[in-house]
């Protein structure tokens, strides 16, 4: 169903590609597991990984994409709101971001872009350090050590290249865990994207590609960006790829479970083509209804993930009232937390600069802080910044 | 209480959004997160979603109405301090907060335009060239290879680039508490820049309050050796000049032409090599032994025949009578720097003159005003003027019009670039003109006829041949 055994080849350019139609896929056929009707569709290479999932965790499962789109939404109106510079919104791609991160162990490390606030989340980053850099008070949200979640990448693909490395040096501690970086259909243009796989593959290195393909690189269409399915890249790089459905949380967790227990058994990386949408803008400084189609959105909105796990749900009879009002609490609770954090968010002070730069004591790095701080006092009003220059 | 709502950035470094709707009325009652308006930036049509859960107490503009970032556009009374749903202090934050983040550069002025610096052109102050001709110019950032680039919008500035006063941020923040205007102070530091000694002495004179004078001895005494050079080196803290005669009538002048006569600058970058191997091959004849001869005495005499195909150029707009005056005579101005400032004397009938003729006259304007003698009747009633930015090294520039001409022209240096010459690429030397003209009376076309006519006989001097 995957191409395990890669190096398939024989895939002619500019053939049909990326079209909805297209039977030419070497990455396999989309995995389902989930109708967008919320039927459950039994697959035998995948059922397997999927045995020990409880109600109770599909449960968990639905709450989490309703949660991170809670978030998603009170972020997109705090931008609007002028309490924070930018934000770029994951609408849609919830159950991609929930099904991979619920199914990392917790010393993986996650290599995430800017777009994949999602995985933050679950990996244990607080509402209000998601739009800490947003909001501009710091050049990261996060502790990466706290969570093993690296701060989120701006740089198209960079983190494919941090995450090899750090597989690498998986390898060299000699442990099972696993580096997974997040990435867009965009990224896989890239140079860093291409160069970390390469290097993947040539030392076997225990990583997961997880490429979210939510169809559009701000306003470029996928079908421009590749003419083939993205997971048949990997085959090139001599990388096992799958493609599953990316709103299907299910399909996702599978394939994660999958690529992960390969990297852990030495089996080396895993390209993951997760076929998601992004309903929204690609920032809030963006329009899409410039570039593409209302119709798209509208085919897309009809495989909605949270709505195909809701009737999941509701189909095994898990949704029940208190369920429903308990799920919404929580994200009305986590939404507070976001906004209320983000607005007393403290200011950053202009020596907070010299802070997480190095270690441990640098003496140039010192010198430029003592010049700093004689100019900051410098503006100051003149009795304060006499005392200073006194003092020194 | 009542809470207002800034317009906030809603794009990354806009400066303005357009209201395109209201969802909400005053007396409505919102919920947080409501939208409430529908906002057109430069980059897409947004909703904006209310910061408040409380009622709308006021809508401060109207639909279709262009609103500065910062500006407040709603109020609404809300119960209590915070927002019932944690909005917290939101507006305050919002409104304090200045659009100047990820990625957004300098924070804005309060107009609200995005004002580019221009390009220094360093103009060499007090060389010898000091009384050669020159205009007031307002030093643009060359456009792409744009033959007529927009006019860039800046004060009327009195230094001749146009650029803000040089100084530091601690400086500015200085002159801005203390509310002194940077343009006002003359700086005693390197080149031209302003100090902390240099504010305070405006302000202050020798009656500064204890404090600053102790920030002063404390600074100076703190200074180390290479810093005492420096402090020595500034000599007298501040110098203060009464605004009368040149400066006074120069600044009258041009704040008058810049807000009465829409300015248009055309440019034209022309390859003179052809002029310049007439003026090598003039300077060398036995008839004009003795002249002076200049690239701007030849662009005089080409300007002069120029006007006869385009006199409109050679004009006035009378406001007080609604009527245009037509010249049928030419009284050339040339902008010159004068050790007491700018002066525009002209040339009487310069066009009746031979190429001998202009040549004396313009030397004897020079050297008139050199001196420091030109008289008031020399100064009065020119109908078109010429500045000689080029002997600053400078190429292009926007000058403003002298009042009551329609036109100035400025001349650019002549360099020797590589130019198409013959479909090959070759050096040649090549100039810059840039024609500014009072767009009420002139029009582009004509403007730009004149303005290509004139480079047609720079690049070929024989075209004139053709035109007269």
């Amino acid at each position: 169903m995957f191409t395990d055994d890669a190096g398939k080849g024989g895939i002619a350019a500019g053939g049909p590609g990326n079209s909805e139609n297209s039977m030419r896929r070497t990455g396999g056929d989309l995995v389902q597991l989930i109708t967008p009707a919320g039927e459950r569709i039994s697959h035998p290479e995948f059922d397997p990984w999927l045995q020990d999932v409880s109600d109770e965790q599909l449960c968990a499962l639905y709450e989490d994409m309703v949660v991170i789109r809670r978030i998603d939404a009170e972020a997109t109106a705090l931008q609007r709101q002028g309490e924070l510079a930018l934000w770029p919104p994951l609408l849609g791609q919830e159950a991609s971001q929930i099904g991979s991160a619920r199914a990392l162990r917790e010393d993986d490390f996650v290599f995430p872009s800017y777009r994949d606030n999602g995985v933050a989340y679950c990996r244990g980053v607080k509402p209000e350090d998601l739009v800490r850099a947003w909001r501009g008070n710091a050049s990261a949200g996060w502790d990466p050590f706290t969570v093993n979640v690296a701060t989120q990448q701006i740089i198209i693909g960079a983190q494919s290249l941090h995450a090899t490395g750090y597989a690498m040096g998986i390898q060299n501690d000699g442990a099972d865990c696993v580096a997974v970086a997040y990435f867009g259909d965009g990224a896989t243009s890239e140079g860093d994207v291409n160069e970390a796989m390469v290097f993947a593959a040539s030392f076997q290195a225990p990583v997961v590609f997880f490429c979210q393909n939510n169809h559009w690189a701000i306003s470029e269409p996928v079908r421009l960006q590749s003419h083939i399915q993205l997971a048949d890249r990997a085959s090139g790089f001599g990388i096992p790829s799958m493609r599953v459905d990316g709103n299907d949380v299910l399909a996702v967790m599978a394939a994660t479970r999958i690529a992960l227990d390969r990297a852990r058994r030495g089996g080396g990386p895993t390209f993951i083509e997760a076929v998601t949408y992004r309903m929204g803008p690609h920032t809030t400084a963006d329009d899409p209804t410039r570039y593409r189609d209302a119709n798209e959105l509208e085919d897309w909105a009809a495989k909605d993930p949270i709505s195909r796990m809701k009737s999941l749900l509701e189909r095994k009879g898990l949704l029940t009232a208190g369920f429903e009002a308990a799920v919404a609490a929580q994200a009305d609770a986590v939404a507070k937390e976001l906004r209320a954090g983000t607005i007393n968010m403290p200011e950053p002070q202009p020596l907070d600069i010299f802070k997480h730069v190095y270690s441990t004591p640098h003496s140039w790095l010192d010198r430029q802080q003592e010049h700093y701080s004689r100019y900051l006092a410098s503006f100051g009003d003149p009795a304060e910044a006499a005392s200073e220059e006194g003092a020194r | 209480m009542i809470k207002e709502f800034r317009l906030p950035d809603l794009g990354e470094g806009l400066t303005e959004s357009e209201i395109v709707a209201w969802k909400v009325a005053v007396g409505d009652t919102v919920t947080l997160n409501q939208i409430i308006a529908e906002v057109e930036t430069a980059k897409a049509v947004v909703e904006l979603p209310s910061p408040f859960a409380g009622v709308v107490a006021a809508l401060h503009e109207q639909p279709g109405t262009v609103v500065e970032v910062g500006k407040p556009i709603v109020s609404f009374e809300i119960e209590g301090d915070d927002g019932a749903d944690g909005s917290g202090g939101g507006a305050e934050a919002g409104g304090k907060r200045e659009p100047n983040l990820v990625g957004y550069g300098a924070v804005l002025e309060a107009s609200g335009r995005p004002a580019r610096r221009a390009r220094t052109f360093a103009a060499p102050a007090a060389s010898p060239a000091a009384a050669e001709p020159v205009a007031p110019v307002r030093a643009v950032e060359p456009v792409a290879p744009v033959r007529a680039p927009e006019p860039v919008e800046t004060k009327p500035a009195a230094s001749a680039s146009g650029e803000r006063p040089r100084s530091t941020p601690p400086v500015r923040k200085l002159a801005k508490d203390l509310g002194v205007d940077l343009e006002a102070v003359t700086g005693s530091g390197e080149r031209g820049l302003i100090t902390r000694d240099d504010v305070l002495n405006f302000v202050g004179g020798g009656d500064l309050p204890a404090t600053m004078q102790g920030l002063g001895a404390q600074e100076a005494a703190g200074a180390t050796a290479q810093a005492a050079g420096l402090v020595q080196a500034r000599g007298e803290r501040e110098t203060r000049t009464p605004i009368k005669g040149v400066r006074k009538f120069t600044a009258a002048a041009m704040v008058a032409s810049a807000f009465t006569a829409p300015h248009v600058t055309e440019f034209l970058t022309v390859d003179v090599t052809p002029t310049m191997e007439l003026l090598a091959r003039l300077k060398a004849s036995r008839a004009f032994a003795g002249y002076k001869l200049t690239p701007l005495t030849l662009v005089s005499k080409a300007v002069l025949i120029a006007l006869r195909n385009h006199p409109t150029l050679n004009a006035r707009w009378d406001e007080a009578n609604q009527e245009i005056v037509q010249f049928n005579y030419v009284n050339l101005g040339i902008a010159a720097a004068t050790p007491r400032g700018l002066t525009v004397p002209n040339i009487k009938d310069a066009d009746r003159m031979s190429l001998m003729d202009l040549s004396t006259a313009l030397t004897e304007l020079t050297d008139t005003a050199r001196a420091g003698k030109t008289s008031p009747e020399a100064l009065s009633g020119g109908t078109i003027s010429i500045t000689n930015i080029g002997v600053f090294g400078i190429d292009a520039g926007t000058p403003i019009l002298n009042p009551g001409e329609a036109a100035i022209l400025a001349l650019g240096a002549v360099r020797k670039m590589p130019w198409e010459y013959q479909d090959e690429v070759a050096l040649r030397q090549v100039m810059t003109l840039s024609l500014s003209f009072d767009h009420r009376l002139v029009d582009g076309e004509q403007g730009s006829r004149f303005l290509q006519d004139l480079g047609a006989m720079l690049a070929d001097p024989g075209m004139v041949l053709a035109m007269v």
